[in-house]
């Protein structure tokens, strides 16, 4: 493990052993009991003026997303376009945090955000099955920065982390951390692989201590990506993080996050979990793509007080 | 930054009507005396309801004792489909009777809605499945009903402590006689609807509302054959003392100071959970409360960090609200206990603690509260406050948390939290207590048995061994 | 023996013309007919003829129904039982209309209650703690034994007799039909209540040509060979599901159905768990 790593906190494991004794020796998660607090908060009733806040609030944490093999410059301006300027009936609808998209396409999609404040955030290191040399992924993340992302989304080594080689995913995350530069560093921990809360606990726990900026679940390509307990999980470890660190590191819950109601369920997981500090695109995004015309129909409908339907918004 | 809009459940979902009889025989009809219930969250009047005096239990019993050969010579799958039509009713009728619940005891809708209400139904379906099938219950292979049974339940969960009551009586061929408490008559009246809406037989079921010496008069009438009760334990005793020598069966579920012991290698999260799920639902109402909580020594400060953190996301307000956590106090007398054994606690040397908290003007309200320092010695680790009010104490062992968690003339429940099985299981075996949860807290099935050891009374409610105390 | 309302009365007066049910299989929550096209006369219906690879898809479809109808709550799976009986009893004049007794659908809408309340509750009798020499945690626990090939008696009465045992603790079924329309109508009644799909399948046709393929298969678990008549070929069957040892239950010849069922049905298909678990500190 390098010294830039360990240097900048104190008390932190020095060795591959010494960290899997750290994180073996975090509090468990009952799987039960988790769910059940994450169900129980899914019963708050957000209406009416709260409800309208949330939903400005969700369409800012937006990070519009398209990670297809069939994607094209045309799908990906318009995509950004999208994201600039979600309801082009109503201006006062605020812009999306960002627009996720493959390093091949950060070119594109960095000429129609310049200057516009939405953020560039490109997906690297093999993603999404991370299978491939480190060489590889730090080219990939380079890449990507040189492209025009301002963020990068990566994935660990899942096999590593399974095998139990933590040494390994840390030292991946160091390495590109710094090929990153001033990038922000996401780390995709693949939560839906990973097979227990437990280890969603260490994982977060093993990505913050590397030098993670934000944590996110899932890449959106496997069967179970972001879920309200998992995302649970996350908020109790940055949470935990912060208290012996000081150190503030951002969520993102992604792939499988659809309609309005299930992102006011995370927001009002995020507001009895860590609080203010988080309720802001700085600190907590969503990675979802048909989340937003949702939010957008919901919104209409307490403007104008009738249901909306899927006309009336753009599908890019 | 982020705060809920008000969120009310609408009340007019339930018809309350402006006074309510005695429902005997099959029918409702006059006393001579009425008493008033209130709404404690704004102190309004919600009904004016029969006071059952001494001639109206003896009516009762008599409708009762009339009723009951017929049904319990009914085929068992008879009865059972009776039940099944009243759980199926239940059901269909849960809302409005969750509102209701609302209004007369306090507690939040969310509550009403998702815990007490579907767990009424789930009462009514479980027993209405053994009506027909006793033979294979463990108690012989006949096993004949006892006649007619006499019910007194408390306020804290009025239907539910109903459907605990009334399920298995019927389920095994005994007709009822049921006093709801004082201050939540009216959930037990709509029962009495639901009752007449299944058609059930007249007399099977008898309420009769009134307050303690109604309920004296209905445990001390000769013609009840088995007496149950729910509530306090000094009033249980006297129910004891009152059936001595009678030959009536008696069944009691009392209080409890319950132990929710926290090692140091709880799942912390889910354990503050299970602490504030133990102390703080139903505002604490609840007799198997975990209201005393001992922490190993070596976590103490940081699980009282986390939990006071947790306790700050606490609301306390408007159980119509659907956003309300914590409801009103049942009543003024309660309310007055509690914040008479708080002030001991604190007179006493402990240190009180509660979050910041607006509480409504009108009603009866408490601000969920902690009192860390707490010993054995202190009265409020002693007495049952039955209130939102947690007594925290530590310990450096399992053998001394187990000591400590025993050392009370109470036995209902306790808690157990820890990652390691033979730790859990094996202190679960030492704890003398009728419940016991581990990693979980309040948690309540028809099939699983619930009951207490010593003063917290005898007799087990739910499952295959809740048919015993109806059972000949 | 059922019959058809069409040999009843000839129309003497010019009157509007029914519209025929057709009688297809019950597989996966849906209403197939046989993959081989086949059908044969009843009553004067043309009933879907079941081939071994209607049986073959059935087994897939009960395989596939199964751990999520095992990993419902005891509570969910008795209110699906309380809810087929609701249903059958709301149907009574269908089957009424096929020669159906109001005494045997009393007893088959009573027989679903009575199974409906097993469902929290053979748990609590087939199952218990063990005192064992030592300090461990012990509890045997009955679970279902998983896809049931059953061979169903011809009466409804003794067709929900060997369906609702099976299902009630999370088991799922593969049935021959002996009364075709009966069966499929009870399929219909399935359909109708909540019942996943998958869990109840019911093939028409002849057991002799469809038994073997189920008593043979791989993936069946158990045989219920209470409907089977005929004693040669119930050995035969016995033998083949020897291969896999199937837990077969046998013939019952001359059932009354209308009598107290035990616990005996429901157990026979239940697996016992036992669990030790050390208890110290």
């Amino acid at each position: 493990m390098t010294a830039t790593a360990t240097s900048r906190l104190s008390g932190l494991p020095d060795s591959p052993a010494d960290l899997r004794t750290f994180l073996h020796g975090l509090p468990g998660v009952d799987k039960v009991g988790i769910e059940a607090r994450a169900a129980a908060l899914g019963t708050r009733s957000v209406k009416t003026t709260s409800k309208a806040r949330a939903i400005e609030l969700a369409i800012r944490m937006v990070d519009l997303t398209t990670l297809e093999g069939a994607d094209t410059p045309g799908k990906v301006r318009a995509l950004s376009a999208k994201a600039l300027r979600p309801d082009p009936a109503d201006p006062t609808c605020p812009s999306a945090a960002a627009v996720c998209v493959y390093p091949a396409m950060v070119p594109t999609a960095a000429a129609v955000l310049a200057g516009s404040g939405v953020h560039l955030a490109s997906v690297a290191t093999a993603f999404p099955s991370g299978q491939a040399p480190l060489d590889v992924k730090l080219a990939d993340t380079r890449d990507a920065v040189a492209g025009g992302a301002d963020e990068i989304d990566m994935v660990i080594s899942r096999g590593a982390f399974l095998a139990g080689d933590y040494g390994r995913v840390f030292d991946e995350i160091v390495a590109v951390k710094e090929a990153a530069g001033p990038a922000h560093l996401k780390v995709i921990l693949e939560t839906g692989e990973l097979g227990t809360y437990d280890n969603v606990r260490r994982a977060s726990w093993l990505a913050m201590l590397a030098g993670a900026d934000f944590i996110k679940t899932s890449t959106g390509k496997v069967a179970v990506n972001a879920t309200l307990p998992i995302t649970l999980v996350m908020l109790e470890a940055v949470r935990d993080f912060r208290d012996r660190y000081g150190r503030q590191i951002g969520v993102k819950p992604a792939g499988g996050i659809r309609t309005t109601k299930d992102a006011i369920k995370y927001l009002v997981m995020i507001n009895e979990t860590v609080g203010d500090d988080w309720l802001s695109p700085d600190w907590f995004r969503f990675g979802a793509s048909s989340l937003l015309n949702d939010l957008l129909m919901q919104r209409t409908k307490l403007t104008t007080g009738h249901y909306a339907g899927p006309d009336y918004f753009t599908l890019d | 930054m982020f705060e809920y809009a008000p969120a009310p459940e609408s009340r007019s979902i339930v018809d309350i009507a402006p006074t309510y009889g005695l429902f005997i025989d099959g029918e409702f009809g006059d006393a001579k005396d009425t008493f008033k219930t209130i709404n404690p969250a704004d102190e309004q009047v919600l009904a004016e309801v029969a006071l059952a005096g001494p001639e109206d239990v003896d009516r009762a019993v008599a409708a009762a004792r009339r009723a009951f050969p017929s049904w319990s010579a009914l085929p068992g799958s008879e009865r059972a489909k009776y039940l099944f039509r009243i759980a199926r009713i239940i059901q269909e009728r849960s809302r409005e009777l969750a509102v209701l619940e609302s209004l007369d005891n306090g507690k939040p809708i969310k509550e009403t809605r998702d815990v007490d209400l579907p767990l009424v139904a789930a009462h009514f379906f479980y027993y209405a499945g053994w009506a027909d099938k006793l033979k294979y219950a463990g108690f012989g292979s006949d096993p004949r009903p006892l006649g007619v049974a006499g019910q007194v339940i408390p306020w804290n969960f009025p239907l539910l402590m109903l459907a605990w009551k009334i399920a298995p009586a019927l389920a095994t061929g005994n007709t009822v006689v049921l006093k709801p408490a004082e201050t939540t008559p009216l959930s037990a009246l709509f029962f009495a609807d639901v009752c007449r809406q299944a058609d059930l037989p007249p007399g099977v079921v008898n309420i009769v509302t009134g307050a303690g010496d109604t309920g004296r008069y209905l445990v001390e009438h000769p013609d009840v054959n088995k007496v149950a009760f729910t509530g306090s334990t000094e009033v249980g005793r006297q129910i004891a003392r009152s059936v001595a020598g009678t030959g009536k069966r008696l069944t009691l579920e009392l209080g409890g100071k319950a132990a929710n012991i926290v090692f140091d290698d709880a799942p912390i999260d889910q354990a503050v959970e299970g602490i504030v799920d133990g102390i703080f639902f139903n505002q604490g109402h609840v007799c198997c409360a975990g209201s005393r909580l001992l922490v190993q020594e070596s976590i103490a400060e940081e699980l009282l960090t986390s939990l006071k953190r947790r306790m700050t996301t606490l609301r306390v307000g408007d159980p119509l609200d659907k956003n309300t956590d914590i409801g009103a106090i049942n009543s003024a007398a309660q309310l007055a206990r509690i914040t008479d054994l708080s002030a001991i606690g604190a007179e006493e040397g402990a240190e009180r603690w509660s979050p910041p908290c607006d509480l409504p003007e009108r009603g009866f309200w408490f601000a969920p509260t902690i009192f860390t320092g707490v010993t054995q010695a202190h009265r409020i680790a002693r007495e049952e406050i039955f209130g939102p009010v947690l007594s925290v104490l530590t310990f450096r062992t399992p053998a001394e948390a187990i000591e400590k968690a025993n050392n009370t003339p109470y036995g209902l429940s306790a808690g157990i939290w820890s990652e390691k099985g033979s730790l859990i299981l094996a202190v679960a075996d030492q704890l003398r207590a009728g419940v016991v949860w581990a990693n979980t807290f309040n948690k309540f099935d028809p099939t699983s048995p619930f009951g207490g050891y010593k003063e917290s009374g005898y007799g087990r409610e739910g499952g295959r061994h809740g048919l015993e105390a109806y059972l000949a | 023996m059922p019959k058809s309302p069409k040999a009843a009365a000839a129309v003497t007066e010019r009157s509007r013309l029914a519209v025929r049910k057709t009688y297809k299989l019950y597989v996966g929550g849906k209403f197939p007919r046989s993959e081989s096209g086949r059908t044969y006369l009843v009553d004067g219906d043309n009933v879907a003829l079941a081939s071994r690879k209607d049986a073959r898809d059935a087994v897939l479809a009960a395989r596939a129904a199964q751990p999520k109808w095992a990993g419902a709550t005891a509570y969910n799976r008795g209110q699906v039982l309380y809810r087929i009986a609701e249903m059958l009893e709301a149907r009574r004049f269908e089957f009424a209309a096929l020669g159906v007794t109001p005494a045997e659908l009393d007893a088959a809408i009573d027989r679903w209650v009575w199974y409906a309340g097993w469902a929290d509750k053979i748990a609590q009798v087939a199952g218990n703690a063990n005192p064992v020499a030592g300090p461990y945690f012990n509890i045997s626990a009955p679970e279902p034994t998983g896809v049931v090939g059953v061979v169903a008696p011809g009466s409804l009465l003794g067709l929900v007799s060997v369906v609702a045992p099976a299902i009630v603790s999370g088991n799922t079924v593969v049935v021959i039909a002996a009364n075709p329309q009966a069966a499929i109508t009870l399929g219909e009644v399935l359909a109708t209540s909540d019942l996943p799909g998958g869990v109840v399948n019911i093939l028409t046709g002849q057991a002799a040509e469809i038994a073997p393929w189920l008593a043979s298969h791989d993936d069946v678990n158990a045989l219920d060979l209470s409907g089977v008549d005929d004693a040669v070929l119930a050995t035969e069957l016995e033998r083949a599901a020897a291969g896999t040892l199937k837990r077969v239950v046998r013939p019952v010849g001359g059932a009354d159905y209308r009598t107290d069922p035990g616990t005996g049905p429901m157990i026979d298909l239940l697996e016992i768990k036992t669990v030790w678990h050390p208890k110290g500190f």
